[in-house]
């Protein structure tokens, strides 16, 4: 219970930074602007294909909203979140250590799970809170077409699950320097390697490239937008966010030794 | 007597740095200790080792009877710290930073408010209470600083230049509370400023260059240091005999003339030679003006210990 409590706390603080600070309004506002704009675009697609498909039975057959519109719309929205991404986590750790408030944070009883918990539970929450407007885009959609919500909803949890991986990862870069730069630079590029790491599979060796594919973030995201949830990829998802929520602790550990 | 802090051959190095060098010192329950030294002396490593924010190279610190290091969490429970730069999240308001403040240091949902509100009163903070951190002056900083060391009523206090940056009539508060403080917590303090160690403290620690020069009461390092007693008079007479007759007085040291009748005369081996001067005065037939005997002040203490550790030390 105490230590719930001390989660808590951590908890509120970061999610009451957010909000006192323009970060939270800005990414907010560009990752709803693209995500509208990918969103019209899809959906004026989708209306002209129908419009084809009504002389053209045979392609009638392909017409599904969710894969015409919101399949690409969750694939061009995980792009948009790794550019912004680093710029949510950038401050969690590194403006602590700058601004010195690292040595009350520090000094307060509250264990380093609590403290790394509580800034990523923050940072989720923000997270989430962008994905909520999305689903604006849907609700305008059902209004004019049928819509599989199962499929959607599973969409949205590789959409949270992505994030949760990319946040994680952020947390850490935010870790390792008390400037607020150098972590997003370090976290953006981290989070470009483990994008682009599974296009080794169609180049590498079978062996090695089978290991790449399994290490890439987009291979597992591909089947939750495709509206299929698999253990593996939500394992994958659960351990890579324990695996940087745990080299963050390490981190801070450490930060006790090297003075 | 039960010992709040228990430092054992204390040291620590950043990088290839000795910052400071095997302390050992004891703060008993309900003292307030001073910690006293130039910059860089090491003043503020040993308060973050306390704290729980660094980890010493070498020997321990125990709190409570709990080690900072292996048992931080419990220590953590245990204390107040304020910062030598007064760190706070500048983003947030007064309020929403102690709010979590008492949250982060377990104060239970049911009684935040009411703790919150008891360090706002005790640090003056009512008017800027819905002001943005930020917006502050250094002085209300500190003060917030303050207050949130004083969350949850802990038994401990580590003050690291509590009333720097300050405008004299809040250092005259902010030692006001201090004093209020001793007792029912223990208090150690660090400062650069000698009047206030001595006014504050019963005890003081100086440290230089990583290591304890002196460790005692500010009445004892003053007698210590003089090695001997002072006293200040001032009689009316030839002022030429007048020194020569206190020089004759055996326990007499030295006797220095100031102009204007005024002595000061060093007595040898802490006699109190205050009552032979009086009488000499009279019987000589000479009038009395003052007669006060002289303490050392801190900072002549001071002073004396840091230049006789140099010159200790460019000696060897």
């Amino acid at each position: 219970m105490k230590n719930s409590g001390s989660f808590l706390a951590v908890l509120r603080k970061e999610l009451a930074i957010y909000f006192a600070t323009p970060i939270f309004y800005i990414t907010g506002f560009f990752f709803l602007l693209l995500g509208g704009y990918f969103f019209y675009a899809n959906t004026l697609y989708y209306s002209l294909v129908s419009f084809q498909a009504a002389q053209n039975i045979q392609l009638a057959t392909h017409l599904n909203p969710q894969q015409m519109v919101f399949r690409p719309l969750f694939a061009t929205l995980a792009i948009v979140l790794l550019l912004l991404v680093p710029l949510l986590t950038m401050r969690l750790l590194a403006e602590e250590k700058r601004a010195g408030t690292a040595e009350l944070l520090f000094t307060y009883p509250l264990t380093d799970w609590a403290i790394i918990l509580g800034k990523f539970a923050a940072a989720l929450l923000i997270y989430a809170i962008f994905l909520g407007f999305t689903v604006i885009y849907a609700l305008v959609f059902s209004t004019v077409g049928v819509l599989d919500w199962g499929a959607l909803a599973t969409g949205y949890l590789g959409l949270l699950l992505l994030g949760g991986a990319c946040l994680a990862l952020g947390l850490f870069a935010s870790s390792l320097t008390e400037n607020q730069i150098i972590a997003a630079v370090s976290g953006f590029a981290l989070l470009l390697l483990f994008w682009v790491i599974g296009w080794q599979q169609d180049i590498g060796s079978p062996g090695w490239g089978g290991f790449f594919g399994s290490l890439s973030m987009m291979d597992h995201y591909d089947s939750f937008i495709r509206g299929v949830i698999d253990t593996r990829d939500l394992v994958y998802y659960l351990s890579f966010i324990y695996f940087f929520l745990f080299l963050t602790k390490r981190q801070l550990e450490s930060r006790r030794w090297r003075a | 007597m039960d010992m709040m802090i228990e430092v054992q051959d204390l040291t620590k190095y950043y990088g290839l740095t000795l910052a400071i060098s095997r302390l050992n010192f004891e703060v008993a329950a309900g003292e307030i200790v001073g910690f006293l030294g130039p910059n860089g002396a090491g003043k503020t490593t040993t308060l973050k080792i306390l704290s729980g924010f660094l980890s010493p190279s070498g020997g321990s610190a125990r709190i409570n009877g709990k080690d900072c290091l292996t048992q931080s969490l419990e220590v953590r429970q245990s204390l107040g710290y304020l910062p030598e730069t007064v760190p706070l999240y500048t983003d947030l308001t007064v309020t929403q930073f102690l709010r979590f403040a008492a949250q982060a240091k377990g104060v239970e949902a049911k009684a935040e408010t009411g703790e919150v509100e008891r360090v706002v009163a005790a640090c003056d903070l009512d008017g800027v209470r819905h002001k943005l951190i930020a917006a502050l002056s250094k002085g209300y900083r500190q003060r917030v600083g303050l207050a949130q060391a004083l969350l949850n009523n802990p038994p401990l206090l580590i003050l690291d230049e509590p009333t720097i940056g300050l405008d004299p009539s809040q250092i005259v508060e902010i030692r006001q509370l201090i004093k209020e403080l001793a007792g029912a917590h223990t208090v150690i303090l660090s400062s650069h400023i000698l009047p206030e160690v001595s006014q504050l403290c019963q005890r003081v620690i100086i440290i230089n260059r990583g290591q304890i020069v002196a460790s005692d009461t500010t009445e004892n390092l003053s007698r210590q240091l003089g090695h001997g007693s002072r006293v200040r008079l001032q009689v009316q007479g030839p002022e030429v005999e007048v020194a020569a007759a206190l020089q004759k007085i055996p326990e007499v040291q030295e006797v220095a003339g100031e102009g204007g009748g005024r002595y000061l005369v060093v007595a040898a081996n802490d006699h109190d030679v205050r009552p032979q001067l009086a009488r000499l005065v009279v019987e000589r037939g000479w009038d009395l003006l003052e007669l006060k005997s002289q303490e050392f002040t801190l900072e002549e203490v001071f002073l004396n210990l840091v230049t006789e550790e140099e010159t200790a030390e460019e000696e060897s």
